[in-house]
């Protein structure tokens, strides 16, 4: 039964390297946003939380497809990214990697954007009565407490990225070893006769990545609190 | 020499604070409430006033004037705070050595090993600050303030969150960073007692504004009214 074929084998491994990629591209921008959010008061801020937020209540085809209208070969970004850097998005992984953190970026950033809320300001004054300027109160002060956080983020993301199926599937289509993610070769193995076990063994796939990312980020956020609280 | 002459709204609360300090130790005396941590916080470059002027010997921090405003990072004020505020996520030694790691300060070994022997504080060097009592909390948060080489140090009601036996405690390690530690500070409370061991000269504050400047006969609840 755990004989996983070869095409089954390269649906995993895309799958598990889309959803890394796509966490740790987001991550930086992630951090940003959530930052911006936490911190400062600006015009248009409740637009920009709405806009981060959009893709978590719109249906997935919807995403997709405003994707594809976009960042597709004849899109207007799509075709400028072509141009001038030669990257192309559409019917590539890369394009999976866009759609995937596009629908994990709100769970990101909540998370972050919550433990950067937490933290105790008054810390951040005493780093600068000690000689921090704001970049190094940030590098030194606010982004190791806001750790776990981040951490949760992260996890989220990378549990939710690998999970994506609308969005991908509606942007860079279902092509076996190149955007034919685990949820997208389960999908298609549900259609042909005869597919069950193979679909079966997927599914226990999926199940163990997933569960062993909890199990991993419950392990950094238990150590990282614990730095908090002793020694 | 601090001389600070500022004005600050905050709210309903207005605030007008015009005294100099000469003495080694000076304290803010005054009810809670009173203002007088807002003025530190502006002599630390936390607040700005909205008007006024704040200069620590020959160096102007603050002048509205000529919209001078030297940022907090680079005063190099000490800042002792009442709850300590120790980084969670560092030991202790970390702590201690935050601010010369940010001054980028060469090491003095000597020095802080001179600081940490007046504190007493050498046998918890590897501990988180999660795992400090009360008291050796604030003896480390003293250490890290000392340790960054301040011009002046602040310290704002440092014993207010510590039980009678803890404050007993600390305020022979105060006597003697006055004494040997050679840098000038500002003290603020509103326990007589604490500022009659420690000060020699009172600023006395009351609803937002300095009531007298003088010698500790000022704790004397009668005087200015």
């Amino acid at each position: 039964m755990f004989d996983l074929n070869p095409e089954e084998w390269t649906a995993v491994r895309l799958s598990l390297r889309i959803a890394l990629v796509a966490t740790i591209v987001s991550l930086p921008f992630g951090i940003a946003v959530a930052w911006v959010l936490a911190r400062k008061d600006f015009w248009g801020k409740a637009l920009l939380d709405g806009v981060i937020h959009l893709p978590l209540v719109l249906p997935p085809v919807v995403t997709g497809y405003l994707l594809l209208i976009w960042f597709g070969r004849r899109g207007p970004i799509g075709s400028f990214l072509d141009q001038t850097f030669g990257i192309v998005f559409s019917f590539r992984w890369t394009g999976a990697v866009l759609a995937c953190g596009v629908m994990a970026f709100p769970l990101l950033v909540r998370a972050i954007r919550l433990s950067f809320e937490a933290i105790d300001r008054r810390l951040e004054d005493a780093a600068s009565t000690l000689g921090a300027s704001g970049l190094w109160t940030f590098l030194t002060v606010t982004l190791p407490l806001a750790l776990p956080g981040i951490i949760a983020g992260m996890v989220l993301c990378f549990a939710k990225a690998l999970g994506e199926f609308g969005a991908t599937i509606t942007f860079v289509s279902n092509i076996p070893g190149e955007t034919q993610t685990i949820s997208a070769a389960i999908y298609t193995l549900t259609q042909v006769p005869g597919g069950d076990a193979a679909a079966m063994r997927l599914v226990i796939v999926a199940i163990v990545i997933a569960l062993a990312a909890l199990v991993a980020s419950e392990w950094f956020a238990r150590r990282a609190g614990m730095r908090y609280h002793g020694d | 020499m601090l001389s600070v002459d500022v004005e600050k709204r905050l709210g309903e609360f207005s605030l007008t604070a015009k005294f100099e300090t000469t003495g080694s130790v000076t304290a803010l005396f005054g009810a809670s409430g009173s203002g007088k941590t807002s003025i530190v916080n502006m002599i630390a470059g936390l607040i700005a006033p909205d008007r006024g002027r704040i200069a620590l010997d020959d160096a102007v921090l603050f002048d509205s004037a000529t919209r001078l405003n030297v940022p907090a990072h680079h005063r190099r004020i000490g800042y002792v705070f009442q709850e300590g505020r120790l980084f969670p996520h560092l030991t202790v030694a970390q702590n201690l050595d935050y601010g010369r790691w940010m001054g980028a300060l060469p090491a003095d070994a000597a020095e802080r090993e001179r600081i940490v022997a007046l504190l007493d504080i050498g046998h918890l060097m590897s501990r988180r600050p999660g795992k400090l009592s009360g008291g050796e909390r604030q003896r480390v948060a003293f250490g890290r303030a000392l340790l960054m080489k301040p011009r002046l140090l602040l310290l704002d009601e440092p014993l207010a969150s510590l039980d009678r036996a803890r404050k007993l405690e600390i305020l022979p390690y105060l006597a003697r960073l006055r004494d040997e530690a050679k840098v000038p500070m500002i003290y603020v409370s509103h326990q007589a007692g604490e500022i009659t061991r420690l000060a020699s000269q009172v600023v006395r504050i009351e609803d937002g504004r300095v009531l007298a400047a003088g010698g500790l006969e000022l704790l004397d609840a009668e005087v200015g009214h």
